[in-house]
Order: structure tokens, then sequence, then C-alpha cells
């Protein structure tokens, strides 16, 4: 018994069939607790009114973005090396959804931010660094679908992704180097004394379990529809050869 | 190894198009600029060292893709990639020849163009060194694009998709440096990350190229 039988499709696609159900009530659970909870049972914040309640979007999508770009590393890293499929098409079923993560983040954010800053958008660090993931994201997408070999595919876009990673990290400090910002600074974490409310702090956690179960659940569906496809396009190619 | 850089510098000159055509394209962004935002030269010189850079960051991009797309197709890249010769060698002799022949010259020309920008005199020799500095990252990411979007037809939009975000670091230390130094302020911290970020792109980048070239050589 070890992780890796996973790598087998067959296990794979037994597997998540058997815990996907389970997975999407406790996503479907999460978020409808989370949203209600944050959008209906907690006060106005005293300074930033009813636009405090975008966080309930905001904050999570954004950790996903994130997140979903280092799990695409990880997995590029186990492509490469112990070329496992499905580890590959786990990291194309990921890019999908975290560019659309990325993506709410910034539109969210800059909702959050007409009303707060006055303007839609800034050249902050945290804004600029998550443009330049967007960007990443497109790259990378756009790289899988150009190249019609699949594992050719897998490869180039595994090397990209661990390159891509190295340069975002570096824009990340690059950008930082302009100025501190408008974006306010990490307010979830642990370890510190001033962090957001407990109010507002409780139906946020929700919402971000609810997010990652999103991820979770999307991810696995598109893997298991990309396994799919590609079983689809041997069996025509055993058809017609 | 000085063979095939003579060999490639030979190509570029002879063939047309290498020295040529990016300087003209330079030429071109930079006199765009002045039409785009009026002709006041008050602002002008004050965006000089971001036009320039973002100038020659886009004619740089322009012959990415010749890089490894001639040899690809008429296979004399196979016969490098099984000769003694390593293939991160030739990777980085690859990068160094497109450097000579797009990014020397703008580094050379930059100046001159910098006098229609009204650019500050003391502004000319920041601009030399920070693209200087940078213009040789420009050239090894840009082979790595290459080498990605090698076996693809049509690459060429791809790849500037590819390698625009990766030039991110180098645009914002080198038009950092430029701008400081025309402005007269410190220069310390973005001379020493923008040649950071060359030498570590120049040791470490051609054996992502190199790997990324034996999958699309397979």
């Amino acid at each position: 018994m070890s992780l890796w039988q996973y790598a087998n499709p067959v296990k794979f696609l037994n597997l998540s069939g058997k815990v996907l159900p389970t997975l999407s009530v406790l996503t479907v659970i999460c978020l409808v607790t989370g949203m209600y909870w944050g959008y209906f049972l907690t006060p106005d914040d005293y300074k930033q009114g009813s636009t405090v309640k975008i966080i309930y979007i905001h904050v999570p999508s954004a950790l996903i973005a994130i997140n979903a770009w280092f799990m695409m590393l990880v997995a590029a890293l186990i492509w490469l090396i112990r070329r496992h499929h499905v580890s590959a098409l786990a990291a194309k079923a990921a890019s999908h959804v975290g560019v659309v993560m990325t993506l709410i983040a910034l539109i969210t954010g800059a909702f959050w931010g007409q009303p707060m800053w006055g303007t839609w958008w800034a050249w902050d660090p945290r804004l600029t660094s998550f443009l330049i993931l967007f960007l990443f994201y497109l790259g990378y997408i756009a790289l899988w679908s150009a190249i019609e070999d699949p594992d050719t595919a897998a490869d180039l876009t595994s090397v990209l992704c661990i390159v891509g990673s190295v340069f975002a990290v570096l824009s990340r400090y690059a950008v930082n180097f302009w100025n501190q910002g408008l974006h306010q600074g990490a307010t979830l974490s642990l370890d510190k004394e001033e962090n957001i409310s407990d109010v507002f702090y409780f139906p946020l956690l929700f919402c971000i379990a609810g997010f990652v179960l999103l991820f979770l659940v999307l991810t696995l569906v598109g893997t298991r529809a990309e396994i799919r496809n590609r079983r689809a396009r041997a069996l025509v190619a055993r058809e017609k050869g | 190894m000085i063979a095939l850089l003579i060999r490639d510098l030979r190509l570029a000159l002879r063939a047309g198009g290498g020295f040529g055509l990016s300087l003209a394209f330079f030429l071109i962004v930079v006199v765009l600029v002045p039409f785009g935002v009026g002709p006041e030269m008050a602002l002008l010189s004050k965006i000089a060292p971001g036009i320039l850079w973002v100038g020659a960051l886009l004619a740089c991009l322009l012959s990415l893709d010749r890089i490894f797309a001639l040899d690809f197709e008429d296979g004399s890249l196979d016969l490098l990639a099984t000769a003694p010769l390593p293939l991160e060698g030739v990777v980085m002799i690859k990068a160094v020849a497109h450097w000579i022949t797009t990014g020397l010259p703008l580094v050379i020309a930059a100046p001159f163009l910098g006098v229609l920008l009204g650019l500050p005199t003391q502004g000319y020799v920041w601009i030399v060194v920070s693209l200087a500095l940078g213009t040789p990252a420009l050239s090894v990411i840009g082979t790595f694009g290459g080498a990605l979007t090698v076996g693809i037809k049509r690459g060429g939009l791809l790849l500037s998709l590819l390698v625009l975000p990766l030039y991110v670091p180098t645009l914002i230390f080198g038009a950092e440096l430029a701008r400081r130094g025309v402005l007269g302020m410190d220069t310390t911290t973005p001379i020493l990350m923008l040649g950071g970020i060359t030498c570590a792109v120049g040791a470490l980048l051609p054996f992502a190229s190199a790997a990324v070239l034996k999958i699309n050589l397979r």
C-alpha cells in the first residue's frame, strides 16, 4: 500500500469515483454555510461597510489561485521524475481551475478596490504579481493546447511550470521593489496579534474550506475527464489502425 | 563551439534580417511613442528609459523564433544534438549569437534614440549600462522560449505569450536601473539585481532549454 498505486489510472478512477460524491456534498455544505453566514448573518464593517463581504470570495479564490500553481509544480515534478500520466493530467486540470480562480480574485479585488481605494486597479505589488500569475497560467494552458503529442505536451508544460515558478517568485520580489502599495498585509496569520475580527473569521474559514474542496472536486473531475478523453482517443486510433 | 558561433553569426549576417530588422523595429517603436503620447519633451524625457527598455525587449522578441526554427527545419539541429558538443553548450552559443546580432546593436543604438526622446545627458551612460547588463538575460530567456516552441508551426504568437511573463523581472530591474541613473539616484541595488538575474539565468536556464530541446527532438 502506498500513494503511488493511484498512479494507475484505473485505480485512480475507482478511488476518485468513490470519493467524489462525498466531496461534492461537503463542498456544497461548506460553501452554502460560509456564504450564507458571511452574507446574511455578519454585521457590516465599521470602516468598509458592506464591501467587506467581498472577502468571502476574494480571499479563498486568491488562496486557491496560488496553491493551484504549487500543486501543478509538484505534479510536474512527479511527472518528470516518475512518469505517472495521471500526475501530468492532474496538473492540466488544475491549471484550468487555477486560471479561473486568478481571474475571480482579480475581478473581485477590482470591485473591492473601487469603493475602498477609489480605483479599480493600482500597480500595487500584490495586484501586479497576481496579474503576472494570470499571464503564466495563460501561457501554460496555451502551450498544452498547442502541442498535439500528449507526452511531449506534458514534458514541455512541466518544464515551463518549473521555470515559470522560479520567475513568478522572482517577479513577486521584483515588484515589491517598487513600493509598499495599497493592498493590506496579511490578517489571517495564526501567530499574529492583530488579525481579522472573529465575526468575519469563522464564516471565512468555511468559505476557504469550501473553495479548497471545490478546487479538489473540479480538479478530480477534470483529471477523470482527461483520462477518459485519452482512452477514447486511444480506442479511435486502434479502430483506424 | 567557436565554429558554431561563427557559423550562426555568418548566417544571420548573410541571410539578412538579423541585425537590420530588429534595429529598424526598435527605431520604429521609439519613434511611434511620441506620436502616441504627444511631443512634449518634458514628458518624453521622463518616460524615455522605460520606452527604450520596452522597445529593446520587443525588438529582442521579434527575432526569437528564428533561433532554432531554421535549424530545426533543415535538420541541422538534429546534427547539433548528436554532435559531441553538449546540447547545453549549443543552446548557450545560440543565445550568445542572438545577443550579438540583436542585443548588442540595440545597446549601441539606444543612446542615439535617447536623443529623439530628450533623454537627459547623464542618462546615456545608464541606458547603455542597463541594456548591456540586461539584454543577455533577454537572449537567454528567449532561447528557452524558442526551444519550447520549436516543434510548433506558427508558434510565434505562443512564443511571445510564453516569454513575455518571463521577461518581467529583467524589465523591472533594467528599467529601474536606467530610471534611477537618469535621475541621479543610487543605483547599487538594481545594478546588483540585474547583474544577478543575468548571471543566474545564463548559468541555469541553458540546462532547461537543452532538456526542452531534447524533448522536442525526440
